[in-house]
Parts: C-alpha cells; sequence; structure tokens
C-alpha cells in the first residue's frame, strides 16, 4: 500500500444535482478500498436531480477509522462540475495546499434565468477560487463528454483529470481499470474516450 | 452494488454504503421476509433485498404502505419467520398504532425494524427524532456508529428479538444511509431456521394484562444492554470531563479529541444501546464527572435522560449539548461543530480559520426537472384559477410535487400537511363552500401516495361529497425517491410483472366523477380543468405523462430541440422571457451575449413542450422518436 501524501486524505466532490458526483466519489472510493485503505464517503444528495447544490466527501487513511464529513479548511483536492458550486466549497474546504480541478462551464441557477439573482463575473469567479488554493485547473468536462457522445460522462472527464494530478492517491491505470469493470461495449468505449480526453487537458499545464 | 450483498467470501473488506450494510446484514441474518415503503434516506435497503430475494430464498415487498409493510412482519413472525421492515422517520410515525400494540404482545420469530432519520431534512420536510418512538413503546433500540456496525447490529438484533420476543429497533441516520465506508464481510447461512405451523395455542395478542411482561422484557433488555458490544469508552478510568456520543457523534468526537490531543483528558462513551439506556455502565463514568458534553442527533434525547439519571443519583454535573445551546437546537451534527463543543468543553482553542468575509453566493433553488410533468401542470392550475372571480384554495401533499410550493410551481399551496393528508385538508374545505366560503378547493397527489393514504380519503371526500377537485399526478412511479414500484405500476419489488391496479377504475368504483388529461397537451387540459372546477361536488382528474427522469433512463434516442435564434425576439417580445423566466425549465437558458433564449443541451431531455408554448414559434423540435 502506497503511502498517502496526507493521512486523512479528504476529498470534496461537488457540483448540481444529477451530474454524476456520487457515482465519481463511489468510484475513487471502491478503488482506494480495494488499494487496501479505510474510506469513509459522506454523500450530500437530497437536492438530486432537482437542480440543488450537491457534494460528495471522500476521505482516505492508511489506518484511521473517519467520520463521514470533511472539517473545514481541512480538503485536499476538490473536484468541481460547475464554477459556482467549486467556488462555493472551495470558501468553505480549501487550505493552503488545496488543489482543485472543476468544469468553468457555468449551470445559471433558476434565480439567475428568472431575473431574480445574478450569476457571479467569471473572471472573478476564477480569481477567486485561485486564491483560495494552491493549484486550480480547469477541465472542460462537459464539453468532452457531449463531442463524444453523452453529457453524463463529464464526471469520467473530471476522474481521468484528477487522476494525473500531483499527488492524488490513485492513478490512471488504477482508475482505467475500474472503467472495465463497470462498462461494457460501446458505453465502455464512449467513457474510455472521455476518461483520455480528460487525462490529456492535464497536460496543457495551468491554465 | 447488489454483488457484494451475496457474495459469500468471509473477511473480504467491501465498501458498502450503510444502506447496503444493513441489507448485508440481513441477508447474513438469514431472513424469511422484507417489507417497506420507500422513504430517504433508507429507499435503496428494500430495493437491493428484492433484487437478491430469489438468489437467497427470503420474500421481499414494496408494500402499499409502513402501516402494511410492518403488520406483515408481525404477521410472519407468528410462524417464527425472521423479518425485517423498512421505514423513515414518518413512515415510523405512520405505524405508530401497530407499534405500540406489537410491543405489548412482542413477536416469536425475529423482527427488525430500521427507521431512518434525517437530521437536517436533506429529502425531507421535517427533522424526526426517532428515539422517542421507542421510549414511548417501550421498544429496545440501537444506532450503529459506523457502516461495519450497521452490517454486525442487524444479525445481534435478531438475536435479541428472538431471545426476548420483542421487536427491536434500529436507528439509522442520513449520513450512515448515504455514508459509506469498509465493511468486513460475515458468513452467510447455509439454511434459515424453519417456519413453524402456527399451533392453536400460538398467541400474538395486545391485551392489556400484557402491559406488565412487556415492561419486564424492558427490564431483561435494560441488563442485557449493561454488556452490548457496541457501548464502547476510550479515555481515562475516571473522567472530570466526559462526551457522551450516539450514532455519528463518536467518529466527529474521536476526530476532535486527536487533533486537540485531548485522548486521554476527556472520556468518551458511546452509546448504541439507545434504549433502554444501559444505567449502571453509564453511572461508572457519570459519577466522577463534573462536565458531560452529549453529542446526538436531533433531539436532547440522551442529554435529558443523562440528566435524569444524574438527578436520581445526586450527582452535581453541568450538562451541554443540544438542550443547553452548547450544540445548535436544529440541524445535524458536524465535525465542525463538534470541535467547537468539544474545545469549548476543554477550554482548549482551536487553531484559527481564514477569515470570511466576503458577500455570501447565491443559492440554488430548487426546481423541476427538465421536461417534468408536474411544471405543465402547476403552469394550467396557475392560469386556471386566475379565471376565478376569488382566487382558489390549494392544498399539497407528499411527493416531488411538493416543489409547488416554492418558485418552481409558482407557490402553489397554501397548505401542506403529511403524507396523504391532502385529501382530508381539502375535504374540510370543501364543505365550507355551502356555509359561506366562496372559492374553490382544489388538491393533489401522485399516483404512489394514492395507494399509499389517500384511499380512505377518497371514500370519505365522496361518501360526504365533499365541494373539491382531486388532481391525481399520476407519472407512472414513486419518482420522489427513486422509482420503486407500487399497485399501478405492474411490477413487484422482486421483479414479477403482475397485473396493475388503476387508479380510474378504484375512483370509478368508489362512484367519483373521474375525467383523464395529459398536462402536455396544455390547452385541451386546461380546459378540461376549468370545466371540471365549475362543476359542483367531487371531481377526480388524472393528469397522465410519465416521470421525465423515468423517461430518459429508456434508451429511445430523443427529439432535438433548439431555438431558432432569427426567430426569438430576446427581451423585445413582450413575452417577458416566458421560457426560461416563467415555465422556468432547466432546459430553458438564456444566451446573456446576444441576449435570446438558448436551449441547454445538456440538461434539455426533449419533451418539446415550450415549443408550443414560445409566443414566438422560435423554438424548434426535430429528429427523434415521439416519446
Amino acid at each position: 500500500m502506497k503511502a498517502l501524501t496526507y493521512d486523512p486524505l479528504n476529498i470534496v466532490i461537488c457540483g448540481i444535482g444529477g451530474q454524476g458526483n456520487v457515482l465519481a466519489s463511489e468510484v475513487v472510493g471502491s478503488t482506494m478500498n480495494d488499494l487496501g485503505y479505510r474510506v469513509s464517503i459522506g454523500e450530500t444528495y437530497g437536492a438530486s436531480q432537482r437542480g440543488g447544490s450537491v457534494m460528495s466527501h471522500v476521505r482516505v487513511s492508511a489506518e484511521q477509522e473517519l467520520g463521514v464529513l470533511i472539517p473545514r479548511g481541512e480538503a485536499h483536492f476538490i473536484i468541481g462540475f460547475e464554477p459556482l458550486e467549486t467556488l462555493r466549497i472551495a470558501r468553505q474546504y480549501a487550505g493552503d495546499a488545496t488543489r482543485v480541478i472543476y468544469d468553468p462551464r457555468p449551470v445559471y441557477p433558476q434565480g439567475v434565468l428568472r431575473g431574480a439573482q445574478i450569476y457571479p463575473d467569471m473572471a472573478a469567479l476564477r480569481a477567486e477560487i485561485r486564491s483560495l488554493c494552491a493549484e486550480a485547473r480547469e477541465i472542460p468536462a462537459a464539453d468532452i463528454a457531449l463531442a463524444c457522445g453523452d453529457a453524463r460522462a463529464a464526471n469520467i472527464a473530471l476522474l481521468g483529470a484528477f487522476s494525473c494530478l500531483d499527488g492524488a492517491p490513485l492513478g490512471k491505470d488504477d482508475l482505467a481499470a475500474v472503467l472495465k469493470q463497470r462498462f461494457k461495449g460501446a458505453v465502455l468505449a464512449m467513457n474510455e474516450a472521455v476518461f483520455a480526453r480528460g487525462c490529456a487537458t492535464m497536460e496543457g499545464g495551468e491554465l | 452494488m447488489e454483488w457484494n450483498m451475496t457474495l459469500n467470501e468471509p473477511g473480504r473488506v467491501c465498501l458498502m454504503q450503510g444502506n447496503e450494510a444493513i441489507v448485508r446484514g440481513a441477508v447474513e441474518a438469514g431472513i424469511h421476509f422484507a417489507a417497506s415503503y420507500p422513504g430517504s434516506p433508507s429507499s435503496q435497503i428494500l430495493g437491493m433485498l428484492g433484487k437478491i430475494a430469489r438468489e437467497r430464498n427470503f420474500y421481499a415487498q414494496w408494500a402499499t404502505n409502513e402501516v402494511c409493510a410492518l403488520e406483515a412482519c408481525i404477521g410472519t413472525s407468528l410462524a417464527n419467520a425472521r423479518s425485517i421492515c423498512i421505514v423513515k422517520q414518518n413512515g415510523l410515525l405512520c405505524t405508530a398504532d401497530a407499534l405500540h400494540c406489537g410491543a405489548q404482545h412482542g413477536v416469536k420469530g425475529g423482527l427488525v425494524i430500521i427507521t431512518s432519520d434525517d437530521p437536517s431534512a436533506h429529502s425531507s420536510t421535517n427533522e424526526f427524532d426517532s428515539r422517542f418512538m421507542a421510549m414511548s413503546a417501550d421498544l429496545p433500540m440501537l444506532e450503529p456508529t459506523s457502516m461495519q456496525e450497521a452490517k454486525d447490529m442487524v444479525p445481534y438484533a435478531f438475536e435479541l428479538s428472538e431471545r426476548y420476543r420483542q421487536m427491536v429497533i434500529i436507528r439509522l441516520t442520513t449520513r450512515v444511509c448515504h455514508g459509506r465506508g469498509n465493511v468486513t464481510l460475515g458468513e452467510l447461512p447455509e439454511t434459515t431456521r424453519p417456519l413453524r405451523p402456527v399451533g392453536e395455542w400460538d398467541r400474538l395478542v395486545c391485551v392489556s394484562y400484557r402491559h406488565m411482561p412487556m415492561l419486564e422484557t424492558l427490564d431483561s433488555l435494560q441488563e442485557a444492554f449493561e454488556v452490548c458490544p457496541y457501548n464502547h469508552y476510550s479515555g481515562p478510568e475516571q473522567p472530570k470531563k466526559l462526551i457522551v456520543a450516539g450514532g455519528t457523534g463518536r467518529l466527529y468526537a474521536q476526530e476532535a479529541l486527536h487533533r486537540l490531543g485531548l485522548e486521554d483528558e476527556i472520556g468518551l462513551l458511546s452509546l448504541a444501546s439507545l434504549w433502554p439506556l444501559p444505567e449502571r455502565r453509564i453511572v461508572q463514568y457519570l459519577q466522577h464527572a463534573e462536565e458531560v458534553l452529549t453529542l446526538e442527533e436531533v433531539d436532547p434525547f440522551l442529554e435529558r435522560n443523562l440528566q435524569a439519571i444524574a438527578g436520581s443519583h445526586r450527582f452535581t454535573i453541568r450538562f451541554a449539548g443540544r438542550g443547553d445551546g452548547a450544540l445548535p437546537r436544529v440541524g445535524e451534527l458536524t465535525p465542525d461543530l463538534v470541535a467547537e463543543a468539544v474545545s469549548a468543553l476543554a477550554g482548549r482553542p482551536l487553531p484559527t480559520r481564514r477569515d470570511e468575509t466576503q458577500p455570501p453566493l447565491l443559492e440554488r433553488d430548487l426546481n423541476f426537472c427538465a421536461g417534468c410533468p408536474h411544471r405543465a401542470t402547476f403552469h394550467i392550475l396557475r392560469r386556471v384559477l386566475r379565471r376565478e372571480k376569488n382566487p382558489g384554495i390549494v392544498v399539497g401533499d407528499i411527493g416531488c410535487y411538493i416543489m409547488s410550493g416554492q418558485e418552481a410551481g409558482h407557490y402553489a399551496y397554501q397548505a401542506c400537511n403529511c403524507m396523504g393528508s391532502g385529501i382530508n385538508l381539502a375535504e374540510g374545505l370543501g364543505q365550507l363552500t355551502a356555509y359561506g366560503l366562496d372559492q374553490k378547493v382544489v388538491t393533489m397527489c401522485g399516483d404512489s401516495t394514492f395507494y399509499h393514504s389517500i384511499l380512505p380519503g377518497l371514500i370519505n371526500a365522496r361518501y360526504h361529497d365533499s365541494n373539491m377537485l382531486l388532481l391525481v399526478l399520476d407519472n407512472s412511479a414513486t419518482a420522489m425517491t427513486g422509482f420503486q414500484p407500487h399497485p399501478g405500476t405492474g411490477i413487484t419489488a422482486m421483479g414479477d410483472d403482475v397485473p396493475p391496479m388503476e387508479i380510474r377504475p378504484i375512483c370509478e368504483a368508489m362512484g367519483c366523477k373521474v375525467a383523464e388529461a395529459d398536462p402536455f397537451q396544455v390547452e385541451e387540459t386546461e380546459s378540461l380543468m376549468a370545466e371540471l372546477l365549475s362543476q359542483p361536488g367531487l371531481k377526480v382528474l388524472i393528469l397522465r405523462q410519465p416521470c421525465a427522469t423515468l423517461k430518459s433512463k429508456s434508451r429511445r434516442a430523443k427529439l432535438r430541440v433548439y431555438v431558432d435564434q432569427d426567430k426569438c425576439f430576446g427581451d423585445g417580445c413582450g413575452c417577458d422571457r416566458f421560457c426560461s423566466r416563467v415555465w422556468g425549465c432547466p432546459g430553458n437558458s438564456w444566451d446573456f451575449a446576444k441576449n435570446k433564449a438558448v436551449i441547454d443541451p445538456v440538461s434539455c431531455v426533449g419533451c418539446g413542450v415550450c415549443a408550443k408554448l414560445c409566443p414566438a414559434g422560435a423554438i424548434v423540435v426535430e429528429g427523434g422518436e415521439e416519446q
């Protein structure tokens, strides 16, 4: 069992309901379980499929038994499916060492479309995310997934990028193996294409 | 993931959700019978049990409601079967009469009730603390602190249930149900205990003289809980400062004590046996304590009961917890709240955090999904009621359509109580229309709720001919909790195809005036609803259109919907951005750069209803198969 960069190692996966947040956390968690680590996951699911903010906490340790929620300021990685939600989580959970990957494609809250709320200025939003953590990378996950045939695979693009981050608890090969277990045929091929393009975005350096 | 529910590899470590751990525990306990009605956060349990029931040779049922589920389990117990009943907090309240009567007559085969509380009401209308139900019914209750304990406690609870011939309740909370952790698998039984013919003198009867034996059973259980293997203590032998934790509190406290380096200074007593409380074990640690912090979900149940124990022993202790303001009175525990309370108990400050002075970020309103038929229904209802000279009265009920009380449904209703209550609130108001109340009365229910608890109310409203309209929002699913089958779907928990019980003939057999419409045929449905509302007496309108999420699970190619921006007049149209502002579907977005409407291809499910409503005819629907 490889030593973890941090122990416990804390990951927050955030977005809005229906983006595949819970599946992403479950894939990371069961991969770490199979590698022999202790894993705790807390899913906040109340708004699933209903457009609300959702997040999952994934915690990994060599031997410590952990509660399912991460204390504020203690996330080492944030995986964001949407920029506003990434900022929301970074404000609560990011610390000086936090690395963030996120999809910069905004999904407007209904209040913004209705004209009752204003979506934050994207430049200011990006700058604040960067100021709150050690590293922030933008991954056009939904665009990648749409281009490969199914928008619902955006989570796989983000997982691909995550596995290529410095200090990530699992590598590209670990996750590629999980995809083969979970999917078959054309669906597997599509997910593998999305995963590979997610990994490839990390070769372009920090945005 | 059903594969590790039936995996016969004792000692293997799997990552399991708390709900999965309960399923695995039930399989390891060798159950004969399982019944439930869906309710978050524990809906997944029976769904998984249904999928593996044949393989493990037991019976699993999505019951019509929680009372049916629990009473069926009590019935099977008479024949020596091991039965498990799974409910959420509100479902446990529905079973209150059966639960209290059942406690008085006890059980023969083991009967374990799983109840899930939802602190912070993540997916509920209210917070509730099930522990008071155990106290009220004089029933034993356990609560796990981890996924491993959740699994292990199920066979333990069955053993207790059979040894003491009493039902045992296991209380879960959302963070256990929807958390995941490592679980070491136990052995799968090769056979289940044999069913026994019910003899002439076998009895499970609730009679008043059973009251005393029931209390004696509870006394015996209290003795058993003095040595309950799931109660833990760590820390100094005679703690001056003590934390007593139930459920999630244990791991939060452990982590906070570790971070503050207080493990040798402050005692941590973690209690899994919540009722009856093991008094001697508690007194062993309480007798030296000067200060006690209780960590528990929802109400100050442990705190108040510990105060009673301390009082009866004349201990002088300062108690802190939810009851005294050391922790908030509402909302779930978090590691941060616990760390603050532990730091206050120890008088040792936490490391300071970054200052958070930015203005708060905008929140996201909950909304009906893209393509949801309820959006059309509430659009129509609003238009119909606007034709009336007085505003109508709308009464809500429990299901996805509860969101119609928010912006998503134009704040449709004025009242919403518990599941199945809408018909009865409306029935009362409908009677007042003969006594000077000059308003139209409308209520609603979903298809699953119709079977669950509307039927007696509908009989009442029909027999007394209340002047009201019931909308049955039939989307062919128990959508809110994850598409479990109900008596209208024609499928069972174990996957058998059975004849569905159609809503319309049930209503007609009662003598109700019934009409049916498709909410996606907006204009026709609007005329029909207005026509029904103008008629006196009880009317039922069944609005049929399958749930959009259910449809998106099918493999059929969806229609492509897009905005022809040359035809969209933007803000110059006078429609007030009807599609994105009024209709409000997540698929209808706004192109802020061009100031024109746009369809979000990620969210849109291709229902095409917005195209019928756009006054400029700018929304185009093409391709795919009609759904």
